[in-house]
């Protein structure tokens, strides 16, 4: 074995179980911050590199409908015509960004950051509300269905790997078509009764929730499969381990020898958290598409129908931060709630 | 090693006829499409028919035939940037796992920082950015996809080709001294066969289902026909205000039955992967099939060897 004993060493040095917990949430921290930047420079570099020159493009299609000043702005944003190296742009680029300056959006006129701080609380209430509550729900009924393996309850599992491979759009569609549509149960789309004006009226925040409860269900529906199935093959897997046993053994009621099971079968869905709010995010730009909600979603289709190229480069910023931010936040759950990656290595 | 055993399980089954019905489409679905997907030449809003079978459009254009020319279409990006990501994954994922060291910390944050960036975001700014004669061509498209979808693959094959890496039959073929390349492509890649045919199948789904997604935002050439394209028209033509229910669900259960297919055939390769699941799955009859007599219970799931209906044979 001496043969590989330096690979030996270096995988452990890298092996995230034989680290100190507090040294891998500064790892992950790290690499996300590492993302954080290359996601700034692949925004750099993208508009510079691409063939076809799309800002020259986009510019040649702006002359006489804005005003000169603002193809200069563009211009500048893109470092076009001011012969500086691609170096000093950089530079440039960066120390505008910690400024929190994002450009001036083409369509709308305005700073692209006062822009995304008026709408982002659309995308944040709904989407946030829609993964917590799908994942509480989904996760419990995984419980429950992991608990009953076996028995005539697993046809839920054909069942949910179909509602899985649905497409969000399609089943946000399908929902308007029925719900809103044919049966008037709830408003067709929009975020508030149109004829209100936003304030803190109590008839205005009752007017959002309304609104709200369709493209929540959906979101619900569409993501409650898979944290599902996947509480559902952890508790199985779990529910043949020892002390899951030991236990049963204990003559513990059922309710405690599930709650024992499923506090440990919860972790890799923890874990999961953090992967799937990249999937979330992504997909959910479409509820608002599909349910003509505003938000940052419905700003980035827009931005691409109308080549508003500062727009768009700010909402991917926006949207990437926002997600290595809840990664983290989610890396860090899981420390809390798993004790083994608190105590310190022993080798 | 033990050879690529595909477990025989109605799941299975009911998954690679499902997807073979699709595949035979891709090939001769534009040959078979009763009319032209573009004419819009009849009555418009018909519902289905013996004429139209799933009804016309608003525009006055066929369902069907749009269906049948989409799939190809929708399915080939799916499989090409499927079979793009696939290959990347490995070759990261082998590279990180076995060699280890620096190699390893760089493939693993590249990975990583993949796996952080949202996807479809990423690829709706690459692909607005592209050349409009690109975002035309589902090709490209498919490569991008390619480039945003493997690095989910390539963290589990590195994880598996770490814990291959030491096992004895590995360390004998270094002592033999056989080179790095051939105990990466015949030791350790063989092992790896089930865990690549997952992550075939899952970048499959994803790759139709976000190229779909784009088409269904309009971000593709709208009048190349496939499924994402067939929801953007009833999107944009208010089919849901309309209940033109003929219209909008052919698109979407196509897509959802792919999904589902390449699901079921995953789960045949989760249970081939790990035992308990198979014997979990079972319903009383098929239990006593294989001579269990009783429910698995808490803190006892029996271990199959077989697969449940391997065994029926057998028996």
């Amino acid at each position: 074995m001496s043969g590989s004993s330096p690979r030996h060493k270096a995988s452990e040095r890298f092996d995230e179980k034989g680290t100190d917990g507090v040294r891998t949430l500064l790892r992950r921290l790290a690499i996300y911050l590492f993302t954080a930047w290359t996601t700034i420079t692949v925004n750099f570099i993208l508009p510079r590199l691409m063939p076809g020159d799309p800002i020259q493009q986009l510019i040649g299609k702006l002359q006489g409908r804005v005003t000169p000043e603002m193809i200069k702005a563009i211009k500048a944003q893109f470092g076009q015509g001011l012969n500086q190296s691609m170096w000093t742009q950089y530079v440039h680029y960066i120390n505008q960004l910690l400024h929190g300056d994002l450009g001036i959006s083409i369509t709308l006129s305005s700073p692209v950051s006062d822009v995304l701080s008026s709408q982002i609380w659309w995308t944040v209430g709904l989407i946030g509300v829609g993964a917590v509550v799908s994942f509480f729900i989904g996760t419990a009924l995984g419980v429950l269905f992991g608990w009953t393996r076996g028995s005539r309850a697993d046809v839920v599992i054909p069942a949910a790997t179909f509602l899985q491979s649905v497409p969000y759009y399609f089943l946000g569609t399908i929902l308007i078509m029925i719900f809103a549509a044919t049966l008037h149960w709830f408003p067709l789309m929009g975020a508030y009764d149109p004829s209100l004006s936003p304030d803190w009226s109590w008839t205005y925040i009752a007017s959002v929730l309304r609104y709200g409860e369709l493209p929540l269900a959906s979101i619900v529906l569409s993501s409650l499969a898979g944290w599902m199935l996947g509480m559902r093959n952890m508790m199985v897997t779990t529910m043949s381990e020892d002390f899951v046993l030991m236990a049963v053994a204990k003559g513990l009621s059922r309710r405690r020898v599930m709650w024992h099971a499923a506090r440990n079968a919860v972790l890799p869905s923890v874990a999961n958290l953090a992967l799937t709010i990249g999937l979330l995010v992504s997909g959910s730009l479409l509820v608002e598409q599909i349910f003509n909600y505003p938000g940052v979603g419905n700003l980035l289709v827009n931005a691409v129908g109308n080549e508003d190229y500062p727009l768009l480069q700010g909402i991917f910023l926006l949207i990437t931060f926002t997600v290595l931010g809840a990664n983290f936040l989610a890396d860090a759950l899981y420390y809390v709630l798993d004790p083994r990656t608190r105590t310190a290595a022993v080798h | 090693m033990t050879s690529l055993r595909i477990p025989r399980s109605p799941k299975v089954i009911v998954g690679l006829v499902i997807l073979s019905i699709f595949i035979v489409l891709t090939v001769i679905g534009p040959w078979i499409a009763p009319y032209d997907p573009n004419a819009n030449t009849f009555i418009p809003n018909l519902t289905p028919s013996w004429e139209h079978w799933f009804g016309t459009t608003t525009l006055g254009q066929d369902v069907l035939s749009q269906l049948l020319v989409g799939c190809r279409v929708t399915m080939v990006v799916g499989f090409i940037a499927g079979l793009v990501a696939t290959l990347i994954s490995i070759a990261v994922g082998l590279a990180a796992g076995y060699i280890g060291g620096r190699t390893d910390e760089g493939l693993s944050l590249l990975a990583n920082v993949f796996l952080a960036i949202p996807g479809l975001p990423l690829l709706i700014v690459i692909n607005s950015y592209l050349p409009a004669g690109s975002q035309a061509n589902p090709l490209v498209v498919g490569l991008v996809i390619a480039l945003t979808g493997w690095a989910w693959g390539a963290r589990v094959l590195r994880a598996q080709t770490m814990s291959l890496r030491d096992r004895d039959f590995v360390e004998a073929s270094r002592i033999i001294g056989e080179k790095r390349w051939r105990i990466m492509w015949s030791e350790i890649g063989p092992n790896l066969l089930p865990i690549i045919a997952a992550s075939l199948l899952f970048t499959i789904l994803y790759a139709v289902g976000v190229y779909s997604t784009l088409a269904f935002l309009g971000l593709t050439n709208v009048s190349t026909w496939n499924w994402g394209t067939m929801m953007y028209w009833a999107q944009s033509n208010n089919a849901a205000l309309a209940n033109e229910w003929w219209w909008l669900a052919p698109p979407g259960v196509a897509i959802a039955l792919v999904g589902t297919s390449l699901a079921l055939i995953n789960f045949g390769i989760d249970e081939f992967i790990n035992p308990r699941l198979r014997a979990a799955g079972l319903t009383a009859r098929q239990r006593r099939r294989v001579g269990l007599t009783r429910r698995p219970r808490l803190g006892f799931t029996p271990v199959l060897r077989q697969s449940p209906t391997d065994a029926k044979k057998v028996s």
